[in-house]
């Protein structure tokens, strides 16, 4: 995968995802002692997924804080905690556990700094293990970036690689508002280039992961890799995609998408969360809105998760979100004008 | 109360045949697991697991004087409960194998088990998540004055969650009929009581909620079924909720993931010393009710049944990738 941010000067060696996140959380914990980790089962059982995995040994359990099982509670310390000059780094266990702590997170954080007239400020950042495909059906498998996105005083973003994992979570940690990030369950084991040392990932920046004249895919998560998967595919048919990965849902990088939809004038929307009211129809009425719209030569797709709840058996739990067959299917559907 | 008070509490109460069935589910319960356990290391099943392997008196004895009128809320560790409260392995397995013949038609998996036919109103993937809902059944209950009372299951992890504490209060406000039942089992996940709860007993979360609580050895079968059933028999005449809470012991880890480092194997191998399934079948058998031949074939007839489940669920449909959004909502009837 070609990464936009390489950093030439700096050594960069292959890392996880899981690991990636640890290091920023630990290069953090180094540097500023009024960073803390919270959120449950991330001391010594080193998180649900092994994220913070031995960070606890290395700060002690003031620093990297066990709560109960207590996510409104817990996400409201955090909230408190960040608006009187701490840098909490909250961790749910699974995202789907967030909708117990909606209140602190959607009426305190996101809206604290705006209804006391930009005097205070909440740098909190909440870590989101999100997405389907480990057989832990509905309640441990939603995608939740556009609930969040929809909230003014939120940044939402989702990285697709090791290296944004922790650049992303480093520039969230040097925000001074909250910050939602979606780590995909199954992107932790993915192995990738990873700078050494400090460095940040622009929050609302999109990269583009694979130039094409043909068509844009714009991607998130997971689907950056399937894309890219389906974008092999198709190249072998004369079908020459552009693949974005929109990392930041909030704010959304309009410019990087609106030059490329200019150019391939075609667009396929490919996200996890629940197709309708989603990712994908903010993206294409965007390119509605814009002079990209005159460059269409076909309609826009999305392509996005089924209308229900994330099913336990393996293929339904398939089924009920976009694989790369689905969108090498609609690719060609759209550039062949079978749509 | 017929027999001298050494006699254990739900042999001075139970007929015979309802204590051998009792012991039959406890069987059933840790050969049930054990079977999940082996087809999912064996790769047959996904996604994850909890295993109530040592908790199963707990489970059972809290059921014993329901009928399938009453209800129950579970949990995430939730497969004794299921089979407490009258569920048939072989759809339970049917389900962990994602089959249309499973409870939920393979829609729901492991952590989500239920049977309302046997007012069971299901496991639960959120920690806490059935606690209102209990408290929601028991509303029903009362407001339609059917005389059904409602168990609730939880595990100590749960009683830090702010639906435990909204929930119990406005069940003694309403003095409705529901049982609260905290298995103890000492963790939430890798987390101790010591290190996420104010207090040292669940049960003392009672007084903050104006009902009875009570804390016994959730391995002892009799001494939950006393503690349950009287406080079912309280709520059946209308004198509002209580909490139990069964002070238990998992022998696994919390679920596939876990490499147990935060408690040590003295300790794990302690509780499985008091192995609540053996205490209960000696016990039945000092009081006579069964002797080692019937506790043999209890045994071998629960091992059986296991296995024709999990031949029955091998055997079962797969659900048609067409069908992803059926059951989201209400089908139009005919
Ligand atoms: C709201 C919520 N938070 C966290 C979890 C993850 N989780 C599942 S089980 C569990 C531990 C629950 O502990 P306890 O209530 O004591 O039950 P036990 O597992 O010991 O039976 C946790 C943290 C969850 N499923 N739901
Ligand atoms: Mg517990």
């Amino acid at each position: 995968m070609n990464a936009p941010t390489r950093h030439p000067e700096v050594q960069s060696r292959e890392l996880s995802y899981a690991e990636a996140i640890r290091e920023a959380m630990g290069l953090a914990l180094a540097r500023d002692e009024r960073v803390i980790l919270m959120g449950e089962d991330i001391g010594v059982y080193g998180g649900a997924f092994q994220v913070t995995g031995d960070l606890v040994e290395r700060f002690g359990p003031d620093r990297v804080r066990d709560t109960p099982i207590s996510e409104l509670g817990g996400a409201g310390v955090a909230v408190g905690a960040a608006l009187t000059g701490l840098r909490p780094i909250f961790e749910f266990q699974f995202s789907d556990f967030a909708t117990l702590a909606m209140e602190q997170i959607v009426n305190q954080a996101a809206k604290m700094r705006y209804m006391l007239g930009g005097e205070a400020s909440v740098p909190v950042v909440f870590r989101m293990p999100s997405g389907s495909g480990t057989g832990a059906a509905a309640q441990h498998s939603q995608s939740f970036e556009a609930w969040f996105g929809h909230v003014p005083g939120l940044k939402v973003v989702q990285p697709s690689t090791p290296e944004d994992a922790k650049g992303l979570l480093l520039a969230a940690l040097e925000d001074p508002d909250p910050v939602v990030i979606f780590e995909h369950k199954l992107l932790y084991k993915m192995k990738g280039h990873v700078p050494e040392g400090w460095y940040t990932t622009p929050i609302g920046k999109a990269a583009v992961r694979r130039t094409g004249r043909d068509l844009t895919i714009v991607a998130s998560a997971i689907m950056v890799h399937r894309a890219l998967a389906a974008a092999e595919t198709l190249a072998a048919e004369g079908i020459d995609v552009e693949v974005i990965d929109l990392r930041s849902v909030r704010p959304i990088d309009r410019e990087t998408i609106i030059a490329s939809v200019r150019k391939t004038g075609r667009l396929i929307c490919v996200y996890e969360g629940v197709r309708t009211l989603g990712v994908g129809a903010e993206i294409s009425a965007m390119i509605a809105e814009s002079d990209a719209f005159d460059y269409l030569d076909a309609p826009i797709l999305r392509l996005g998760g089924a209308e229900a709840p994330i099913p336990y058996n393996p293929d339904l739990e398939k089924a009920a979100v976009p694989q790369t067959p689905d969108i090498e299917t609609a690719a060609r559907r759209l550039v062949r004008k079978e749509v | 109360m017929a027999k001298d008070d050494n006699t254990p509490f739900a042999i001075r109460n139970y007929e015979a045949e309802t204590l051998r069935k009792a012991l039959r589910k406890m069987y059933l319960i840790r050969f049930f697991e054990e079977g999940a356990e082996d087809s999912y290391m064996r790769g047959l099943i996904h996604g994850t697991m909890h295993l109530s392997i040592g908790q199963e008196a707990s489970a059972v004895a809290s059921c014993l004087s329901l009928t399938d009128e009453d209800k129950i809320t579970s949990t995430h560790r939730g497969h004794g409960h299921c089979i407490g409260k009258g569920a048939e392995v072989g759809r339970m397995f049917a389900e962990f194998f994602g089959k249309e013949e499973g409870y939920c038609h393979g829609r729901g998996g492991s952590m989500h088990i239920a049977d309302v036919t046997k007012g069971n109103l299901g496991a639960n993937g959120i920690v806490g998540g059935g606690i209102p809902i209990a408290v929601g059944a028991a509303l029903t209950a009362k407001q339609l004055g059917t005389g059904a009372v409602t168990v609730c299951f939880f595990g100590d992890g749960a009683n830090n969650e702010g639906a435990f504490h909204e929930a119990l209060n406005m069940a003694t406000v309403w003095q409705l009929p529901v049982v609260f039942v905290c298995e103890n089992n000492k963790y939430g996940m890798s987390t101790s009581t010591e290190r996420s709860t104010a207090v040292k007993n669940i049960s003392e979360r009672a007084a903050a909620y104006r009902m009875p609580g009570r804390t016994v050895d959730g391995n002892d079968f009799s001494a939950v079924a006393e503690a349950v059933s009287e406080a079912v028999d309280r709520a059946r005449r209308g004198e509002g909720p209580s909490l139990v809470e069964n002070l238990t012991y998992r022998w696994r880890g919390h679920s596939k993931s876990d490499r147990n480092r935060y408690r040590t194997k003295e300790e794990i191998d302690a509780w499985i010393a008091r192995d609540p399934i053996l205490r209960f079948r000696d016990e039945l058998m000092a009081h006579g009710i069964i002797d080692v031949d019937a506790a043999e074939g209890i045994e071998a007839a629960a091992r059986q049944e296991v296995e024709e489940g999990i031949a029955f669920a091998k055997g079962g449909t797969a659900p048609s990738v067409t069908e992803v959004t059926r059951y989201v909502h209400a089908e139009a009837r005919p």
